[in-house]
């Protein structure tokens, strides 16, 4: 079929349904959200969306499916992954290796064609095979380095794949949640084309791409024949606005332009509440540390020193100076959390015993324990860092630190985190403050415990090393029932705060500004989230 | 003339070649990978290396530079790390959104900056000239971040007449709604102008109106009407020039303008192509930026000599 016809009596197949229901309300305003999101462009729309957790939010999770997502239907407790187009895995229990997905059946692409196990290898190439045509160097960038290190995959049936890690690693579970399935139809016949499949983009998802003008507007339309009759959306339309600017969105939103904004200022949440908007806020799996450094001149190598720091940091005073957006933290992961454990050290302000530890280390009033902090001017999940460096600076000078504070921007602090602590850009650096997520475990605790993940491996940047932590870590790799796992986890928590590895401040409360009239949202304690429960009232 | 405009022509290809090398130069001396545009957290070193490898940023930077600019002489401007769309098709959109923007931007400061400095240089010293001197200056310090702000507040929050930010739904959006969008942020971009206008036709006329020749003129009574178009004769070829430096600084300054709108031009694309170490798009943009400014230049000295013969004769002699 020729292309055009085909993207036509596709969208045609896709809409009919829609239409004919359309018709019959057509005297019903539709149900549109406009929705100001924090980044400055619509992120890539081909399947791996680039733009951090934010794009993956928006565009990923609502175009396409992975094999497993995580629920977001629950404010009160951590979200867990759940089946999506894969219904249900095992794992080969000699080799701990082979990863088995049953698909689901009946699951149909936006453009009408049916998802099976040769989409789900083709979508695998499209990531990590050169030599496929459908390799993707932008999706491979952008999302790739999640199954990297796959040894082998193929179809067992229509509806069976078998995956092969490199090394048992129970992580792999999370990781392939991350991996989206494009259609290979609609790439076919777009002429192998991902440029005008980005245009056309179809997948699995509960949202339709309508139109996308880059760095203005992307507007979804509801998906009638999602797989998942619980979620297809109450919405009609969807539009998504990049307005990277914080008081601009407050601005928007208080004059109606849009209808949701992600992460408005604290300063403006007084305003926006009196102006009746709703402020919406969750515990997610945030956490804004210092990351610690461990080199030989780093007055955080003592125990005592890293324990001073986190009881000498008033982080209520922080919270209410944050207006509320924020909760303490006494940990990497909230309290609530499955992997929280049982630390015996407890994070709190406590001036005089933060005080006595920094006295036992040989610090004190006329020898205050000179630390250097860097940080960012702004980034993503960095919050408000500037004042609030101030702040936690302000507060550890009470108990006896000098703490200076280099500001760089958000690219170079990252960059930065790519050296290691001992690097020669971070001589005399001795903490890192870099907002972090846990919503996985490889990421949040492994990447950033482990000593075989010293920067380029992974994001132990302090160069944190410690046999009884490494060796947890490697019971948690190779435990692969979930709720063994989990218990494992918090092992491997309670002991790095039993450590005080890094300095705990504050978990983010992920703000979000929304109009009156916009309803059925449920913030779920994650970093994604279901806008298909939404609708304006 | 043609002869001068071929060799102000030929002054762009150094020009060019001057911006392109200082904009890599800078990118690389900032503290930040361009890479990290490209490779999330997490990824696995030998990947990011083959990434690195497949968009070329593992040569050393002269190649690099030279591989580059071997493109863009083809007119291949290569594709945006971050956006994965081509450069051209990243800054064209841009540069036609910049351009509606800088269009009413310099009518207004035209308008008004040669209108209040008229007045005030006639009226010098008297108090109507220093009450156009003083709003001048506070027009040249007024940061425009806050002053997109406070008219954001003021007309899109309290009032609700105008919109907040972005430029309308590109594809249903009738000239009037597009004209909504464009209120304030012209507005906001024209003040910082119409301040530096102001001050300097003041200068210029006052200057203008001390020669011997006004003096001639009013002594043969000729009414003040006539003396001034005299006068605005001659003061135009300076003024002429402060203009397409002030239309040049509108098209690549608008950077916080367009910033606090959320306006998609070149400004808005720049910033957020720098913040992510965006090369390929910072380096597109920047070159299409000073060719602009190199061709307004160009105008603005072709219409000098039309305007003033004892320019042509110079450039003439010089030539």
């Amino acid at each position: 079929m020729h292309r055009r016809s085909f993207l036509k009596a596709s969208a045609a197949a896709a809409l009919l349904p829609m239409a004919a229901s359309t018709t019959a309300t057509a005297a019903q305003k539709q149900q549109v959200l406009r929705l100001a999101m924090t980044l400055s462009d619509i992120p890539l729309t081909t399947g791996q969306a680039t733009g951090g957790a934010e794009g993956i939010r928006f565009i990923g999770n609502s175009l396409y499916d992975g094999l497993f997502q995580w629920e977001l239907r629950h404010r009160d407790r951590t979200s867990k992954l759940i089946p999506s187009l894969a219904e249900s895995y095992t794992i080969d229990p000699e080799t701990k290796t082979t990863w088995t997905f049953r698909l689901r059946k009946g699951v149909k692409f936006h453009d009408g064609s049916e998802f099976t196990a040769d989409a789900v290898i083709w979508n695998i190439d499209k990531l990590l095979n050169r030599k496929a045509p459908q390799f993707d160097p932008a999706q491979n960038a952008a999302g790739g380095f999640f199954i990297a290190d796959l040894k082998s995959y193929r179809k067992v049936d229509d509806y069976t794949v078998a995956l092969t890690t490199a090394k048992p690693d129970s992580m792999f579970f999370y990781r392939i949640s991350y991996i989206m399935m494009s259609s290979p139809d609609r790439w076919k016949a777009l002429g192998g084309d991902w440029r005008k499949f980005a245009q056309h983009p179809s997948g699995t998802g509960p949202w339709i791409l309508d139109s996308l003008v880059p760095h203005q507007r992307a507007e979804l339309v509801r998906n009638p024949h999602y797989w998942d009759p619980s979620r297809v959306p109450k919405l009609d339309r969807l539009i998504l606005f990049p307005m990277p600017d914080a008081t601009t969105r407050a601005s928007a939103l208080l004059a109606g332009q849009v209808d949701w904004i992600e992460a408005p200022p604290p300063d403006t949440v007084p305003r926006l509440r009196a102006a009746g908007k709703q402020i919406i806020t969750n515990v997610y799996p945030h956490i804004w540390p210092y990351f610690i450094s461990y080199t030989k001149d780093s007055p955080f190598s003592d125990i005592r020193v890293r324990k001073a720091a986190n009881l000498g940091i008033d982080r209520d005073g922080l919270v209410q100076f944050l207006g509320g957006l924020a909760k303490p933290a006494v940990g990497s992961v909230d309290v609530s959390s499955p992997w929280f454990g049982k630390p015996t050290f407890e994070i709190k302000h406590d001036p005089a015993q933060a005080k006595a530890l920094l006295a036992a280390a040989g610090y004190g009033p006329n020898k205050p324990c000179k630390v250097k902090f860097l940080t960012s001017q702004a980034g993503s999940g960095q919050m408000q860092p500037v004042p609030m460096n101030e702040f936690v600076q302000e507060s550890l000078k009470d108990v006896g630190f000098d703490v200076s504070i280099e500001v760089i921007d958000w690219e170079a602090l990252r960059a930065r985190r790519g050296d290691r602590a001992d690097g020669p850009e971070n001589k005399g650096i001795y903490g890192l403050n870099n907002s972090w997520s846990t919503q996985d475990p490889d990421f949040g605790l492994l990447s950033v415990i482990s000593s075989k993940r010293f920067p380029p491996a992974g994001n132990n940047w302090g160069l944190y090393s410690d046999p009884a932590a490494d060796a947890i870590i490697t019971r948690v790799v190779n435990e692969f029932d979930p709720d063994k796992r989990d218990g494992i986890l918090a092992e491997l928590h309670q002991h790095v705060v039993d450590q005080s590895m890094w300095i705990w401040v504050v978990h983010d409360l992920n703000p979000r500004g929304l109009a009156p009239d916009v309803k059925g949202f449920v913030p779920p304690r994650n970093w994604f989230v279901d806008l298909t429960t939404v609708y304006i009232a | 003339m043609l002869r001068f405009a071929f060799k102000r022509l030929l002054y762009v290809v150094p020009v060019a070649l001057g911006v392109t090398v200082i904009c890599f130069a800078l990118v690389y001396c900032a503290p930040g990978d361009p890479a990290s545009a490209l490779i999330p957290d997490n990824t696995p070193p030998a990947m990011a290396a083959q990434i690195r490898a497949e968009y070329g940023l593992d040569r050393p930077i002269p190649v690099q530079y030279l591989l580059w600019l071997s493109h863009v002489v083809v007119g291949d401007f290569g594709t945006s790390l971050s956006t994965q769309r081509s450069v051209v098709s990243e800054v064209v959109p841009a540069v036609l959104n910049t351009f509606k923007l800088a269009c009413g931007a310099i009518a207004l400061s035209c308008f008004f900056g040669i209108l209040f400095g008229s007045l005030a240089a006639f009226r010098g010293g008297r108090p109507s000239d220093r009450a156009i001197t003083a709003v001048g200056i506070t027009g040249m310090s007024i940061p425009q971040y806050w002053l997109g702000m406070v008219l954001i507040v003021i007309f899109a929050v309290n009032f609700g007449i105008l919109p907040a930010t972005g430029m309308g739904d590109p594809s249903t959006a009738t000239t009037g709604e597009l004209l909504q969008h464009l209120i304030l942020p012209t507005l906001t971009l024209a003040v910082v102008p119409t301040g530096i206008i102001t001050r300097s036709v003041r200068s210029t006329v006052l200057e203008t109106l001390q020669q011997e020749f006004v003096v001639a003129l009013y002594a043969r009574g000729l009414p003040t009407r006539r003396v001034v178009l005299h006068v605005a004769k001659s003061a135009a070829p300076p003024l002429l020039a402060i203009l397409g430096l002030q239309f040049g600084y509108i098209l690549g300054g608008s950077i916080l303008v367009e910033t606090v709108f959320t306006w998609p031009g070149t400004g808005y694309l720049l910033n957020n192509a720098i913040f992510m170490r965006d090369l390929p798009l910072i380096q597109g943009t920047v070159l299409v930026l000073a060719m602009f400014f190199v061709f307004i230049n160009l105008v603005v000295d072709l219409l000098q000599m039309l305007l003033d013969p004892r320019l042509k004769r110079s450039r003439r002699q010089g030539d």
